[in-house]
């Protein structure tokens, strides 16, 4: 039995090997084209760049010049890391709020923030931009209200369920000895609401860097987001279709998720994980 | 701590001071709502009440400008389905993709997640590989999968936008490389739950795999299993950027999904932002239902638990 077991532990095993290369493939694929020259790109995909298809680094050079990457990258980086603290800080200020000022008020609001999860994005896509429009959020600034907006649903929804399971008396203790709610809540609350604060992070984070719609119909014209950029290469806003600078974009927007994801890959399967639970 | 000294000390002296102190923190928050909620109400409002409402409303109008509304009663939901079939194709298509994506990925994830859960060697390795697509966003995926399946066709002489049916399993395929990774990680949680004296004590009373496999180890994983069906469900339906990249809707149409279908009314053309808005609401509609019968699956699974 155990022998045996053990013999379809090496099949397994190689099985798996496998099929994550098989998984890898698709990455792989991207980084060998990137260094192609364009026109080789379509034609043969699969092939090692060598010789004639050898392109060096100029597709990488054509994708950053021709489409403004590297503005897509700044915009992209400051628009997720400021949406997602400002997400961070003002839903789990309410959720507290909500959660522990009893009412008819608060249940209503934690009621709308919740249904607000299940709305589809469409239902709301064309008031929404014609709002910012016309409240003069068109600008990366702007679009961490609108984030702010969108992703307060799950925000608040998360961390409420985390304030139910601390005990009042902590919080009573704390006015005892004289603390107001914003002493308690940032002294006492945000300590304690750390993991979770991660967990929210990692999913906005996730959100908002891979989103495409939003920042191209609010935004898109002035400021492009990377998915946005790569999106515009082959809709044709700069005439021909770079196959080239496609890929070298497509590999340099997927470095940075790499990056984060070796660095935080515990914590971000974990976050999902409780993400999926709740949600 | 001063908590652990209220905790301790007896209940009853105590319990009028503890009384006190809620009134007088109710009363004392009262004051601090606009400082807690109202930076998120307003953004919520801005982001999502308001368009809400509004997209509603519109759904009821004929309209080029938002401030020239012409009512025209249930007109614009009479004239999806009465102008031309792209939202019953768009609905079909969506319905095929999404019964066929949540039944391969969610056999196939959890099939991986059982291999992973085996206590081999490498395991870590292979999670953290079979995860990662996941973190890649729906456009750069698209783009990723069309240079991929194109490769392949040429070789048939034919493109990825030559026939719908390249198109539906080009998605299909895409929507198992992202999802699979996601809805691992929730089964290989939920096994991981299941105590080992269970499986020991099944397989001393003569169990074969297969039937510790549908009598021990799938009733236990069940909520699981309902998590990842609708999350599967839901993210297939909504399906958008995915869509746009890899077909763009091509062959004529052929590929489109109802998000898609919805975003070309609105922008496509001129003077059917009132229909678009109509379909929008439909999309909806069916979300939610999806979202009801989930919660009502859970929630009398709870009851029986």
């Amino acid at each position: 039995m155990k022998k045996q077991n053990r013999a379809a532990n090496v099949f397994i095993t190689f099985f798996l090997s496998i099929l994550s290369l098989l998984f890898l493939v698709p990455i792989f694929v991207v980084i060998l084209n990137s260094f192609k020259g364009k026109f080789y790109i379509s034609k043969s995909p699969f092939t090692w760049p060598s010789g004639d298809t050898f392109a060096g680094t100029a597709n990488y050079v054509n994708g950053i010049v021709k489409s403004g990457f590297t503005n897509a990258i700044g915009y992209s980086f400051f628009i997720t890391i400021a949406s997602v603290l400002v997400i961070v800080l003002f839903s789990s200020m309410t959720a507290w709020y909500i959660t522990r000022r009893k009412g008819k008020i608060s249940s209503m609001i934690y009621y709308l923030f919740v249904f607000s999860m299940i709305v589809p994005f469409q239902m709301v896509m064309y008031s929404t931009v014609r709002v910012a429009n016309i409240l003069h959020l068109d600008t990366p600034v702007g679009i961490v209200v609108l984030y702010l907006g969108f992703g307060s649903g799950l925000a608040v929804f998360i961390f409420s369920g985390f304030v139910k399971a601390i005990p009042l008396e902590i919080e009573e203790a704390a006015s005892i000895d004289g603390c107001g709610p914003i002493q308690t809540f940032f002294l006492i609350i945000i300590p304690l609401l750390k993991p979770t604060a991660i967990t929210v992070s990692i999913l906005q984070a996730m959100w908002i860097w891979n989103d495409y719609l939003l920042p191209y119909l609010v935004i898109g014209n002035k400021y492009k987001t990377i998915p946005v950029a790569v999106q515009g290469v082959l809709t044709g806003s700069y005439g021909d279709k770079d196959m080239g600078a496609l890929m070298a974009m497509l590999v340099l927007a997927i470095l940075p998720i790499v990056v984060f994801y070796l660095i935080g890959q515990k914590s971000i399967i974990k976050g999902v994980i409780a993400g999926a639970v709740k949600g | 701590m001063p908590v652990t000294i209220v905790g301790e000390q007896d209940e009853k002296s105590h319990s009028p001071t503890i009384f006190r102190e809620e009134k007088q923190m109710q009363k004392m928050l009262k004051k601090y709502f606009p400082v807690f909620v109202l930076p998120t109400l307003i953004a919520f409002a801005i982001a999502f009440v308001v368009p809400f409402v509004m997209g509603v409303s519109l759904s009821f109008a004929k309209f080029t400008v938002i401030t020239k509304l012409n009512w025209v009663g249930f007109d614009n939901y009479i004239k999806i389905f009465t102008i031309n079939d792209d939202f019953t194709n768009a609905l079909w298509f969506t319905v095929k993709f999404t019964i066929v994506s949540v039944i391969t990925v969610n056999i196939l994830a959890f099939a991986l997640a059982k291999l992973l859960t085996r206590g081999i060697k490498g395991t870590n390795l292979f999670r953290t590989v079979f995860f990662m697509p996941n973190l890649i966003g729906g456009i750069v995926l698209g783009y990723i999968w069309q240079i991929l399946i194109n490769g392949i066709l040429m070789k048939f002489g034919v493109t990825l936008t030559f026939d719908a049916k390249y198109g539906f399993w080009g998605l299909v395929i895409l929507m198992n490389w992202q999802m699979i990774g996601y809805m691992m990680v929730i089964y290989i949680a939920g096994l991981q739950n299941i105590p080992d004296d269970l499986l020991e004590a099944a397989a001393i009373d003569g169990a074969s795999p297969w039937q510790m496999l549908r009598k021990v180890t799938l009733p236990l994983v069940m909520p699981s299993i309902t998590i990842c069906t609708f999350l599967t469900l839901s993210n297939s339906f909504k399906l958008f950027d995915q869509n746009l990249a890899l077909t763009g809707g091509a062959p004529m149409r052929q590929t489109t999904m109802l998000a898609l279908d919805i975003y070309d009314t609105f922008y496509g053309r001129t003077g059917f932002q009132g229909v678009g808005q109509a379909k929008a609401v439909i999309f909806f509609l069916i979300v939610g239902l999806i979202a009801y019968v989930q919660l009502r699956v859970s929630r009398s699974r709870e009851v029986e638990g």
